[in-house]
C-alpha cells in the first residue's frame, strides 16, 4: 500500500495537484455540501421563505411526524418506485437484449425508441397531459370509450398514468444500459451452451440474466434511487393529484415549503428524503457485494 | 460500450439464408419475445410523438372535428406563431446562456478534479475529496433545494440566470468526476512517466496529455450534462420569478397554464422547446446515446 514504488512521481507537500481540484471542490461544497447540512439545520428553525428564520427546535419534527401525510407520501413515494421498478426492468432487459442483436433494422427502431431520453420531463408531462384529456385528448377524439377516461382525475388512474409515463421516459435509457451488458457477455458461453442443447429461452436464463447480474444492479439503483427524484414530471401531470393520490416526497416537500411556506417541515420532509436515498443506496450496494460497488465507483 | 450498435461486427449475411438451426450461434436466432417486445414499443414510443406532432399543425377551431391520428388537410403554422409570439425565443437564449454558462466550468473543474483524484490516489486529501463527490450521487440533490434557495438569496442572486448555473455546475459535479476519472485512469502509466522524465508539469501533462487522450470522455460528459441542465425544471421554478428569467421547460409549463385549452399550441410549443435538441439527435445520435449511459455500461 505504501510501499514506495519507484516509478511513481514524487508528491512533495508543495504538489499542485489538490489545489487542481480545488475549484470542483469549492462549488460542490458551497452549492451541495452546505446545502445538504443546511436543510437540517432548518428542519430544526420555522422560516417562511421571505421573512427571519428563527430556531424553534422540534416543532417541525413534530408537525411533519404527526401528520398522517408523511406515512401516505412515503406510501406513495414507494409505491411509486416499486412498481415503475417492477414494470420497467423486465421491459428494459428484454429491449435490452433485442437491441443488442446485430439486424439492421434494430438499430433504425432504436432511433425512434431513444428520442424521449431527449425530451424535457416538463414537454413529455405537458404533451401526456394534452393527450390523456377526457374531452379533448385522443380517446375522446377517437371515440372510443375506453380510451377517454378521466385518466388524471381519478386516484388510480392518475397513479397508473404516472407509472406509465415514467417507464416511457426512463425505459428507453435502461434498456440502452441493458444493451451495452448484453454485448459484454463472451460469445463463448452462448456456444458452449448450444453444444449442450440448451435452448433459447435455457439461454437466457442460464446465462443472460445471471452475467447481467452487475448491470441489473446499477440499473435498478439508478431506478429506484432516480425514482426518488420525479418532481417535475408528477407536478406537471397531477400536482400530486387528485387529492393526494400521488403526492410524493419530493413533491410533498414542494407545496409545504413553497406554496405553504412552511419551509421548516418542509427542511424535514428533505432530510426523510435524503436518508431514504442514502439508506437505498446502500441497501441496493449490499445486495450486489463490494465487488460490484467497488468496481463501478473507483473504476478498478 | 454502446456503440456497438455500429456494423463493426454484424453477422455475416450467409446466417440469414441458412434453415439449420443448430449452426447458428445463438444471438442470431429469432427471439420472438424481444422481436414482439421490440415492435409494440416502438408503437408505444412513435404514437404520442407522432400525435403531438401532427396535432401542433392543426388550426384550434378545427382540432376537436376529425380522427386525431390523421394529420389535417390544411396544416397552419398559427400555433407556432403564437408560441413565438409569446417571447419564446428569450426563454431560448436563457436556456442556452445557462446551459453553456453551467456545463463549460462544470465540465472543466470535474476534469482538474479528477485528474488530480486519479493522479494524487497516494495523497489522503484527494481520497476523500473523491469520497465527497461520490457521496454527491447517492443523495437526491433536489433535496437540497431548500436552502439553495436561501444561499441565492443571500448573494442577492435571486431571480437571475446566475442563480441557476450556480447550483446546476454543484450537481454536474460528482457524476463528471466519476466518469473522467474512470478514463483518466484507463491513460497509460507510462505515457505519465514520460512526460515527466520530458520535465513536463502536473498542469502541462494535464492539458498536452490527459486532455486529448481523454477528449471522447470529455464530450460525452458535456453532452450529458448539457441534456441534463437544458431539460431542468425545478431550478427555474424556485430559482427565478420574472417572465424574462423563465427557460424553456420552465416557460413551456407558464404557457400550458395560459393557453390550456388551445391543444395545438401547448403542443406545437412541445415541439418547439424540443426541436433544438432533437436537430442535435439528428446529428450526432451515437455521441448522445453514448453521452446518456456515460459510465453506467462500464
Amino acid at each position: 500500500m505504501s510501499v514506495l514504488i519507484s516509478h511513481q512521481p514524487r508528491r512533495g507537500p508543495r504538489s499542485i495537484l489538490p489545489w487542481l481540484a480545488a475549484p470542483a471542490l469549492v462549488v460542490f461544497v458551497g452549492f451541495a455540501v452546505i446545502p445538504l447540512v443546511g436543510v437540517f439545520a432548518l428542519s430544526f428553525t420555522t422560516w417562511d421563505g421571505i421573512g427571519g428564520i428563527h430556531p424553534s427546535g422540534l416543532t417541525s419534527w413534530r408537525a411533519v411526524l404527526t401528520d398522517p401525510g408523511l406515512p401516505h407520501a412515503l406510501g406513495v413515494t414507494f409505491l411509486v418506485m416499486a412498481v415503475s421498478w417492477a414494470v420497467q426492468t423486465p421491459l428494459s432487459i428484454l429491449l435490452g437484449t433485442f437491441m443488442a442483436g446485430r439486424q439492421r433494422y434494430r438499430a433504425v427502431l432504436g432511433v425512434v425508441y431513444f428520442v424521449p431520453l431527449m425530451l424535457s420531463s416538463a414537454a413529455i408531462a405537458l404533451a401526456y397531459k394534452a393527450l390523456l384529456d377526457p374531452n379533448f385528448g385522443l380517446g375522446a377524439g377517437l371515440k372510443i370509450q375506453v380510451l377517454s377516461q378521466d385518466w388524471l382525475g381519478r386516484p388510480g388512474l392518475a397513479f397508473a398514468v404516472v407509472v406509465f409515463v415514467v417507464s416511457w421516459q426512463f425505459i428507453p435509457f435502461h434498456s440502452l444500459i441493458y444493451q451495452g451488458g448484453v454485448q459484454q457477455i463472451p460469445k463463448s458461453l452462448y456456444e458452449a451452451a448450444q453444444l449442450d442443447g440448451a435452448g433459447r429461452i435455457r439461454q437466457f436464463f442460464s446465462i443472460t440474466l445471471p452475467q447481467l447480474k452487475y448491470t441489473i444492479i446499477t440499473s435498478s439503483t439508478l431506478m429506484v434511487v432516480g425514482s426518488l427524484t420525479f418532481f417535475d414530471l408528477i407536478f406537471i401531470l397531477t400536482e400530486g393529484g387528485p387529492g393526494d393520490a400521488t403526492r410524493v416526497l419530493a413533491l410533498d416537500m414542494y407545496k409545504r415549503g413553497f406554496q405553504a411556506s412552511l419551509m421548516g417541515p418542509a427542511s424535514a420532509i428533505a432530510v426523510i428524503l435524503v436518508l431514504v436515498g442514502l439508506a437505498l443506496a446502500l441497501l441496493l450496494r449490499r445486495l450486489g457485494g463490494r465487488d460490484a460497488g467497488a468496481s463501478q465507483l473507483e473504476g478498478a | 460500450m454502446t456503440d456497438t450498435l455500429t456494423e463493426s461486427r454484424r453477422p455475416r449475411q450467409a446466417g440469414r439464408r441458412e434453415r439449420q438451426e443448430p449452426s447458428r450461434p445463438a444471438a442470431r436466432r429469432r427471439n420472438w419475445a424481444g422481436g414482439l417486445a421490440g415492435w409494440l414499443w416502438l408503437a408505444v414510443v412513435a404514437v404520442p410523438l407522432y400525435w403531438t406532432l401532427i396535432t401542433s399543425f392543426k388550426a384550434q377551431n378545427r382540432y376537436y372535428a376529425g380522427n386525431p391520428l390523421v394529420p389535417t388537410a390544411d396544416p397552419t403554422l398559427d400555433n407556432y406563431r403564437l408560441v413565438i409570439e409569446s417571447d419564446f425565443l428569450r426563454y431560448f437564449v436563457n436556456s442556452v446562456v445557462v446551459t453553456a454558462g453551467a456545463v463549460v466550468p462544470a465540465v472543466l473543474f470535474s476534469f482538474m478534479a479528477a485528474y488530480a483524484i486519479v493522479r494524487g490516489w497516494r495523497m489522503r486529501t484527494l481520497r476523500a475529496m473523491n469520497g465527497l463527490f461520490l457521496m454527491g450521487l447517492a443523495i437526491p440533490l433536489q433535496a437540497t433545494v431548500i436552502p439553495v434557495y436561501l444561499i441565492i438569496i443571500k448573494l442577492q442572486l435571486y431571480d437571475s440566470l446566475p442563480a441557476l448555473i450556480l447550483p446546476s455546475i454543484a450537481f454536474a459535479i460528482p457524476l463528471s468526476v466519476l466518469v473522467l476519472s474512470n478514463f483518466i485512469r484507463d491513460v497509460p502509466k507510462e505515457l505519465f512517466d514520460s512526460m515527466r522524465v520530458d520535465g513536463a508539469t502536473e498542469w502541462t501533462t494535464l492539458w498536452r496529455l490527459a486532455a486529448p487522450l481523454t477528449r471522447p470522455a470529455i464530450l460525452t460528459v458535456s453532452i450529458f450534462n448539457a441534456l441534463t441542465i437544458w431539460n431542468g425544471f425545478l431550478l427555474p421554478l424556485i430559482l427565478t420569478q420574472s417572465p424574462d428569467r423563465r427557460t424553456l421547460p420552465l416557460a413551456l409549463w407558464t404557457f400550458q397554464g395560459q393557453y390550456g385549452v388551445n391543444v395545438p399550441a401547448v403542443v406545437a410549443a412541445v415541439v418547439l422547446t424540443t426541436l433544438p435538441v432533437l436537430v442535435l439527435y439528428a446529428f450526432g445520435r451515437r455521441q448522445l446515446l453514448s453521452g446518456l449511459t456515460a459510465g453506467f455500461s462500464r
